[in-house]
């Protein structure tokens, strides 16, 4: 098991015991030693530091963008990223979806009595270098306890705030016909990644979660000055689900191309092996653009300088509905409807 | 990606396709006997690259589809018992018995797991041995040998916590009672490339002769598809029923002798009840007496539990070709695979649930924007 990531030397203020007893949520001096030997150690910043009952921030004028996600995920730490890290990404990736700047979260943590603390401590410093990668900061947090056998080691949520900036809104109904749909990057790589580790399913290429921020891919495009009109990232239920919502939302088609979509070699032989689709595998660090056609080359073109772009391509187009919300044609030129799932893939028979 | 890339190209599917439609003279109709085989055909639309005289019709090789109903319901009566442990393959949990799918069960409190191998199942029973470990044995030929071995295990190491539910299948015996139906009007068959890897394909000789039937033994790919379909309308124009291999990269006409051999240590052929066929004599497998102890009907007395079929689901004439999903009266309206009738609507190698997620053509016009449940 991994070292914690500090010096020796630095001596713990309060030292912690090995593992969480249904005391730390009491609200008592055990939650305390918690919250200044973990939490507040880790996530330090001058607003955590209030120590209030609320977090008081200062924001620029203008609107702010909320959004809140719940994180279950087994195995807690998994090839490419862990429990920690993905409850930071994810609700940054989410505030970069809507066009806004993230700047501020909050985290809450259920832990389950049992629970290792060098385990915890591993999450809480892992949260800690994602948020400090996404240019956010932590700045009002919860603790809760529960039975043990009652909770799968640690449950967070995380509610995040980012910045509307002038003339950076990113909205289903900004879709319209015509416009092109840019996909970030290859898929199905966190999805494959932790069902592999769970399940301990050992494929001789190892299979690393994509899980990132996506803050500096985002940032590139604005940068660049395109006209993006939507954006949304393809976590559950992966691309073809995104694609059948934002289809839902907007009343029109969208249209894409199987051969323009890329899948690793190691993803693509996992997903035939367990005949699961990789379309819709969950991804944790790519997303989807709709932005106007003649745009769509120098997406592209920005997306592919960052390392998680390089197979970021043009994959279909928004059009009036057709038959269905969402048609995708095949590598051999037939054309299929692309459905919304039904309840979780599960690998076949035989 | 190697060995998968090459039986997806375009160029070469469009030169069997050519070539295809150049060999039919006169209307064949051919079943593709495997589920996998379905799927292929479907979400490739391979049947839209079909010269018109050929018509495809999609056979019984579903193992979650042919199980009947009252299979489901033994399982979810083991399930719910205290101390059981539940496990199957994904696609069975899904599958709706005459009030509850396994699903339901396990949120009802079932200690319901799906696992990838029947040997998980083996080691869960050595690890807890407080729990009843039972598995569902579901599957053609393909799947009997690995849960064959499963039980050996078990024998071996002297398990008592550990027991089957066998639901296998047999595909011979069901070919030839498709071929008995008086309705049947497939001329030609492409036999499941997995089953015969196990297999073989001696079996197929009689039944292609006393039938005067081609049967061309074909793999899962849209090339190798194609190409059965290609082989078996050349035997057909030509006057001849033969049993032929396409699938000759992965099937050898004895099969895999070792998967035989232990198949038939543990299982021996018995009477079995398919949905939507009936009962076909010799058409299943059941554990041989001396593996009796592992039986999970006699250890949970399950074994009388009947029930029926829903009467508004037509999926036995779909399983032997008579009918396709889409005229089905309550195919996408009143059975969608959010709300299945029957199991070809649930099992990702069902026929129903791959036209409803595949052919926006062949919708009805109310759930064309997905399910309308």
């Amino acid at each position: 098991m991994k070292q914690s990531g500090y010096p020796l030397d630095c001596p713990l203020p309060h030292p912690l015991p090995p593992t969480i007893t249904m005391a730390h949520g009491g609200g008592g001096s055990l939650t305390q030693q918690l919250i200044d030997g973990l939490f507040a150690r880790h996530f330090a910043n001058p607003i955590l530091a209030q120590q209030h009952d609320a977090a008081a921030l200062s924001l620029d004028h203008g609107r702010i963008a909320i959004t809140t996600d719940s994180f279950v995920v087994q195995p807690l730490f998994f090839p490419g990223g862990d429990i920690g890290s993905l409850a930071v990404y994810g609700t940054v990736n989410d505030l970069l979806m809507a066009g806004a700047e993230p700047r501020y979260l909050t985290a809450g943590f259920i832990l389950e009595e049992g629970l290792p603390m060098e385990t915890l401590e591993r999450i809480v410093i892992s949260m800690a270098g994602a948020a400090a990668a996404s240019g956010v900061t932590i700045v009002a947090g919860d603790t809760k306890t529960v039975n043990r056998g009652h909770g799968d080691g640690v449950f967070i949520n995380t509610t995040g705030i980012g910045l509307l900036q002038h003339g950076r809104t990113s909205l289903p109904s900004r879709i319209e016909s015509g416009d092109a749909i840019v996909l970030s990057g290859d898929l199905g790589r966190h999805g494959m990644a932790v069902m592999a580790a769970r399940e301990q399913l050992d494929f001789s290429t190892p299979l690393f979660s994509d899980a990132a921020s996506l803050r500096a891919p985002v940032e590139a495009l604005y940068a660049a000055g395109l006209g993006l009109h939507c954006m949304r990232d393809l976590t559950r239920g992966g691309l073809a689900s995104a694609l059948n919502e934002l289809s839902d939302t907007t009343g029109l088609g969208c249209r894409i191309d199987e051969a323009a979509i890329g899948v690793s070699a190691p993803v693509r032989g996992a997903c035939e092996l367990l005949g699961l689709d990789p379309l819709y595998v969950a991804n944790e660090g790519r997303f989807i653009a709709v932005l106007p056609a003649h745009e769509a080359a120098q997406a592209v073109a920005v997306l592919q300088t960052f390392e998680c772009g390089q197979h970021a391509a043009v994959i279909g187009h928004v059009e009036p509905r057709a038959e269905a919300p969402v048609l995708l044609r095949n590598r051999i030129g037939t054309t299929r409807i692309l459905d919304r799932l039904t309840g979780e893939q599960l690998p076949r028979i035989c | 990606m190697k060995f998968m890339d090459e039986y997806r190209d375009r160029a070469d599917i469009d030169r069997i396709a050519n070539e295809l439609r150049r060999r039919c003279t006169r209307n064949w109709t051919l079943m593709e006997v495997c589920g996998g085989q379905t799927h292929t055909i479907v979400k490739y639309g391979l049947d839209t690259l079909l010269p018109p005289g050929v018509a495809l019709v999609h056979g019984p090789g579903c193992p979650v589809c042919v199980t009947p109903v009252e299979m489901i319901d033994r399982a979810l009566a083991i399930a719910s018992r205290p101390g059981v442990t539940f496990c199957s393959f994904g696609d069975m949990l899904r599958v709706p018995g005459s009030r509850a799918d396994l699903f339901q069960a396990r949120a009802r409190g079932a200690d319901v797991r799906f696992v990838y191998s029947p040997l998980d199942c083996v080691k869960l029973a050595q690890e807890h041995p407080e729990r009843e470990v039972v598995f569902f044995a579901v599957g053609f030929e393909t799947t009997a040998p690995a849960n064959a071995l499963a039980i050996q295990q078990a024998a071996a190491a002297g398990l008592q916590n550990f027991s089957m539910l066998v639901a296998h299948v047999l595909v011979p015996p069901a070919l030839e009672a498709i071929l008995q139906g008086a309705h049947c009007r497939v001329q030609g068959f492409l036999a499941a490339g997995h089953v015969c890897a196990v297999m073989g394909y001696e079996a197929y000789h009689p039944i292609a002769a006393r039938y005067r039937v081609p049967i061309v033994v074909t793999g899962f790919e849209p090339l190798d598809i194609l190409q059965g379909v290609l082989m078996a309308v050349t035997q057909l124009e030509t006057g001849r029923a033969e049993v032929e291999n396409q699938y000759s990269r992965s099937v050898q006409e004895a099969g895999n002798r070792v998967a035989q051999a232990m198949l038939c240590e543990v299982f021996e052929a018995v009477p079995r009840k398919w949905r939507g066929l009936g009962s076909i004599p010799q058409s299943g497998l059941a554990l041989r007496p001396e593996y009796a102890l592992f039986d999970a009907e006699r250890r949970f007395h399950v074994a009388t539990l009947h029930a029926e079929e829903s009467p508004l689901c037509i999926s036995g004439a779909v399983l032997q070709g008579h009918k396709r999903p889409h005229e089905c009266p309550a195919f996408g309206t009143a059975c969608t695979p959010l709300h299945p009738l029957g199991a070809p609507m649930v099992s990702s190698e069902g026929a129903c649930a791959a036209y409803h997620r595949y052919r926006p053509q062949d919708l009805p016009a109310a759930s064309a924007t997905g399910d309308s449940q």
